[in-house]
């Protein structure tokens, strides 16, 4: 009887692959998901580490450099010889027609490479240092890769800090807005009745209400004598004060398909609390979708912050965040003649792209049996 | 079995796969078998062997990573287009030859009408679009035809009906709905896919009759898909057992009872439970899993259920189907073992 | 059926309505210091002497001597009876005098996005969903993937640039400077169209996005069911039935998608107005909240919040006149 038994087992394998491992496999096949999550990752890593990464601290003026233009990296001299990665340094000239002062580069090199040492900083505040992955091999060299601003400040350098708070908030909003979303979710489809009918009513009227304006409101409201961290926190707050009725929709609609299987029916007669049913059966097997939600809520975060924070209404000088940056280009003239300033536009159009494709991603995958 | 002409659909090797990203899915794995004029074939198995796959395949209708082979013939005669016989493999699944044969020739009638059913369109609205399509163009006809066929099929004041919405019907008079739909082109073969799984009991009975007269008044031939043993008795001429897409048993309804070969009819009748006979108040079942059809090992399919399986010998190259007594067919390499006095049998 | 089924929405409708305008009365309150005090101040800083017989008769007109509930009810009263929405201290004018100079501008605009949004996203949708896995339906799922991450006002800075650089024009404000002053004629009319087309095409764009992947879902999911194959099987030809089942059935929903559209529309049309300095509400209220000016900044959400659910509400009833099973109560599977 052996091999019937063998291929008995066999007849069960297909069922058994567990659920983590069909998702994995089914998220591999997702070609833009599969681009996207190692870029996530690297651009999560460099704006942690943006001390390191940055070529230039984010205060650190250029005097003479106000509203420079990028400058191209390059290999060869202008007499065609190798040099290895440097920048041409850019001199002030007049322009011959309309007398203003432009940039232009000069012969003058200004050697980079990787490893330098530069202005010191304290590495996240546990230690000093001046090492730097990438810059001019001279300390305080005038390399700008993305500009600088009308104070003479290197853009690049600011888009990387601004990248640190504007990726962070993403996350502390979720974590926010995680919280909420599952409490009110979960008693919403766990108790029913009337929580129930609350909640959803809370959900109804929450998405009546245009978000921007309402963020707008709430934002304004917040004291103009609030510290940085405190404007940054609160307004992760309200964000996620209006951003967790996705979230909360999801988990109740699964608990409440789930509410009426087996095994949750079997915890509760054999004695579980509602706590211990909803954490230890009801939460696992919908953690997948709970993902997708989060990740599908991080663009909607990321706009936002950078949306009130363009309009003044959110986080404010002197924070960094993307927003804050892209404020420089509010009139059509500063984007004429520096169009440079709307590199942090970049940077979040990539990363919202990124959490869209890999959240499209986790949605085929959440359904690994689909 | 019978003489040729009687015949006017027979499948040839039929088989459908379906090109899945695991693999390839073997749905329908060579299937044979004919239907005469006015006569009731039942199909019956286990959910997933690929019945329905089957009455999707005489339509043509599949999704489009499947791959439909070998030969579904039919041998009609009264519509004037086509050369006879015409093979439905081979018909383009979204030409006008295939379109006239689906509603016009074979028509089908589904498991859930609700589901099978446009909510947002009346009844009447969806049976005159077939009607219109076949038999008679004009809307004003059409419909009178459409009220005429709610009437026959057993619905009270069809006038009225005929503008409802299908959730506005009971699940019963949908069910009548959807056969009168069906019959409303005349068609000569009716594909029957669960009729009434979704059904009360009662109204299983009355649908089935309904079905039963139909088949007298109008001279259809049925294909009746199942997996309810009972109801082939009642309504079967010949009998279809599949089992992982390929038929394990092809016999007449009485010899199929009396004289069950396969060890999975076996199971399968055993499985019925009968009144007085359940020994301690148990039901049998078959013993393990229908197999996942993807990447089937070698052998019989039903091996690792089998009481029977004999090792070295079921698990190894293909069963062939063999006609055991005149028109009684199996696929089992040991059925004349099993056939011997005391081996098994529906003891 | 249809009248019971408009009464019960009107029913639901009213305690979303309270409860919409009990929150914007807190938000209104949040800020540190009552419209009064901020007045008094900004009067003082001003060098203007303060009229006690004024300060009185505001106080009483708006209840301010009075805890909040009762504040609230003069409110909400003022408004609803008199469309007294209270003063603005920054523009020294009552709210609804301003509201009713911008805020038409701001419906009308949002509207005609609506109506951009839909009449984009719906054929998008049904092309996608029936060529799915073509080359079409990977292009503007890819265009769609780049709709979703450029905000509204990232593509309007984006337009104002590109315009600018190549044209010279300033496409800013809702008509060049000759016009802004002049009495309405065809010249300021045809003025106006670019600019309005701008606006218009830069906040429908954003929305019609999602607007797509919602009914390429939807027909999707439309297209797997039984209905379709008893048509296919009935021998019904695919583009007819394609027609007049799968995307029927997947559009009817789309109207009630207003609920969530609308907001989003509003929304941006604030950022992108902003960015583009049109005359509407959006550069008011920008400044009003950093001025923290809340009588109008609140009036205003309080405003498009109703307009929203009201649109809503119609979408609701537009619905249940198109589909049968609504309007007999649903049904369940």
């Amino acid at each position: 009887m052996s091999a019937r038994k063998r291929r008995q087992q066999q007849d069960g394998t297909y069922e058994v692959a567990g659920q983590w491992k069909l998702m994995w496999w089914k998220f591999k096949k997702h070609r833009l998901a599969m681009i996207a999550l190692p870029i996530i990752v690297i651009m999560y890593t460099i704006t942690m580490f943006c001390e390191f990464f940055a070529p230039a601290l984010p205060l650190s003026r250029f005097r003479d450099f106000k509203d420079c233009p990028p400058s191209a990296i390059r290999l060869r001299d202008a007499d065609g010889n190798f040099v290895g990665l440097h920048v041409r340094l850019k001199e002030s000239v007049r322009d011959p027609v309309t007398f203003r002062k432009v940039f232009a580069d000069s012969d003058q090199i200004i050697k980079l490479g990787f490893f330098v040492h530069g202005e010191p900083y304290r590495f996240l505040g546990l230690f000093d240092s001046d090492l730097r992955f990438f810059g001019p091999v001279e300390k305080g060299g005038e390399f700008f890769l993305m500009g600088t601003d009308s104070l003479g400040r290197d853009l690049y350098s600011r888009i990387l800090f601004g990248g640190r708070i504007s990726l962070s908030f993403a996350l502390v909003s979720i974590a926010f807005t995680f919280f909420i979303g599952l409490t009110l979710g979960g008693i919403s489809g766990y108790l029913g009745g009337f929580a129930d009918t609350i909640i959803q009513r809370m959900i109804d009227l929450i998405m009546s209400i245009p978000g921007i304006p309402l963020w707008m409101a709430l934002a304004a409201a917040l004291p103009t004598t609030m510290s940085s961290l405190g404007k940054y926190l609160w307004m992760s707050i309200i964000m996620s004060l209006i951003g967790w009725t996705g979230l909360a929709r999801v988990v109740r609609g699964k608990i409440l398909s789930l509410r009426e299987e087996d095994f949750v029916i079997a915890a509760r007669l054999s004695g579980a609390s509602h706590g211990r049913v909803i954490g230890r059966h009801l939460l696992p097997s919908f953690m997948s979708y709970i993902i997708v939600s989060i990740t599908a809520s991080i663009p909607g975060t990321i706009l936002g912050e950078t949306a009130l924070s363009f309009l003044g209404l959110g986080l404010q000088a002197p924070t960094i965040s993307w927003g804050t940056l892209l404020q420089d280009t509010q009139t059509v003239e500063a984007l004429a003649l520096q169009p440079w300033l709307l590199w942090p536009a970049f940077f979040i159009i990539v990363t919202v792209l990124m959490f869209n494709f890999a959240g499209d991603g986790l949605r085929d995958a959440a359904d690994p049996y689909k | 079995m019978s003489i040729e002409q009687d015949v006017i659909l027979r499948l040839n090797d039929v088989k459908v796969h379906f090109k899945m990203d695991e693999g390839l899915l073997k749905a329908v794995d060579g299937v044979s078998f004919e239907i005469k004029k006015g006569k009731t074939l039942g199909i019956v198995g286990e959910s997933g062997c690929g019945k329905s796959v089957t009455s999707n395949a005489i339509f043509n209708i599949l999704p489009k990573y499947g791959l439909l082979g070998g030969e579904i013939l039919l041998y009609e005669k009264d519509r004037k287009r086509l050369e006879r016989p015409i093979d439905i493999v081979k018909l383009n699944p979204t030409g006008p030859e295939i379109r006239s044969i689906r509603g016009g020739n074979i028509a089908m009638i589904f498991q859930e009408p609700m589901k099978a059913f446009s909510p947002i369109h009346t009844v009447g609205n969806q049976i005159i679009e077939a009607i219109q399509l076949h038999v008679e163009p004009d809307a004003k006809k059409a419909r009178d035809i459409a009220i005429s066929m709610l009437r026959s099929v057993g619905i009270a004041n069809p006038e009225q009906r005929v503008d409802e919405y299908p959730h506005q019907l009971s699940g019963g008079m949908r069910q009548r709905a959807m056969i009168a739909m069906a019959l409303s082109c005349n068609p000569s073969i009716l594909i029957a896919d669960e009729p009434t799984t979704a059904l009360d009991v009662t109204v299983q009975a009355q649908v089935l009759e309904l079905i039963n007269n139909l088949k007298r008044d109008f001279g259809t031939s049925i294909i009746f898909i199942t997996h309810d043993l009972g109801v082939i008795a009642e309504m079967s001429d010949d009998v279809a057992v599949m089992y992982l897409g390929k038929i394990m048993e092809y016999c007449t309804v009485d010899e199929l009872f009396y004289r069950p070969l396969h060890p999975y009819t076996q199971a399968l009748l055993k499985s019925i439970p009968t009144p007085g006979k359940t020994r301690k108040g148990r039901f049998e079942s078959i013993a393990g899993t229908v197999p996942y059809p993807m990447n089937l090992p070698e052998g019989c399919g039903f091996f690792s259920r089998c009481d029977y399986a004999a090792e070295g010998v079921c698990d190894q190259s293909g069963t062939d189907m063999v006609e055991a007594y005149p028109g009684h067919f199996v696929r089992c390499t040991r059925h004349e073992v099993l056939d011997a006095p005391g081996q098994g049998g529906n003891a | 059926m249809l009248a019971r089924y408009i009464i019960r929405r009107l029913l639901q409708f009213i305690p979303l309505l309270i409860a919409i305008s009990i929150i914007i009365f807190v938000i209104i309150q949040l800020p540190p210091g009552d419209y009064l005090s901020t007045y008094i101040v900004q009067m003082k800083n001003s060098g203007t002497d303060v009229d006690q017989s004024y300060i009185i008769n505001l106080t009483r007109q708006y209840g301010l001597d009075q805890p909040a509930h009762i504040q609230y009810f003069y409110w909400i009263t003022n408004i609803v009876t008199k469309l007294d929405f209270g003063r603005s201290f920054q523009w020294q004018q009552p709210v609804s005098q301003i509201l009713s100079e911008r805020l038409p501008a701001t419906i009308g605009i949002a509207l005609l996005s609506l109506v951009v949004t839909w009449g984009l996203a719906i054929p998008i949708g049904i092309y996608s969903a029936t060529h799915q896995y073509s080359l079409g339906d990977y292009i503007f799922i890819f265009l769609g993937f780049i709709g979703l991450a450029v905000p509204g006002f990232l593509l309007a800075l984006g337009a104002v640039y590109v315009i600018f650089v190549n044209t010279g024009v300033s496409l800013t404000g809702l008509f060049s400077p000759e016009y802004v002053n002049a009495a309405w004629s065809w010249a300021k009319f045809v003025n106006m169209l670019p600019r309005l087309g701008l606006v218009v095409g830069i906040i429908g764009l954003s929305q019609t996005a999602g607007l797509i992947r919602q009914m390429r879902a939807m027909l999707l999911d439309e297209l797997q069911k039984q209905y379709v194959i008893t048509a296919r099987a009935k021998g019904l030809e695919e583009k007819k039935l394609l027609w007049k089942y799968p995307i029927r059935l997947a559009v009817n929903p789309m109207v009630s998608t207003i609920g969530w559209i609308l907001p989003g529309l509003i929304s941006g049309e604030i950022v992108v107005s902003i960015v583009l300095s049109m005359p509407t509400m959006g550069p008011v209220v920008r400044r009003a909240l950093i001025s923290q000016d809340m009588y109008l900044a609140g009036s205003f959400l309080l405003i498009v919040s109703v307009l929203t659910v009201f649109g809503t509400l119609l979408s609701d009833i537009a619905l249940a006149v198109i589909d049968p099973r609504i309007r007999f109560g649903g049904v369940a599977e």
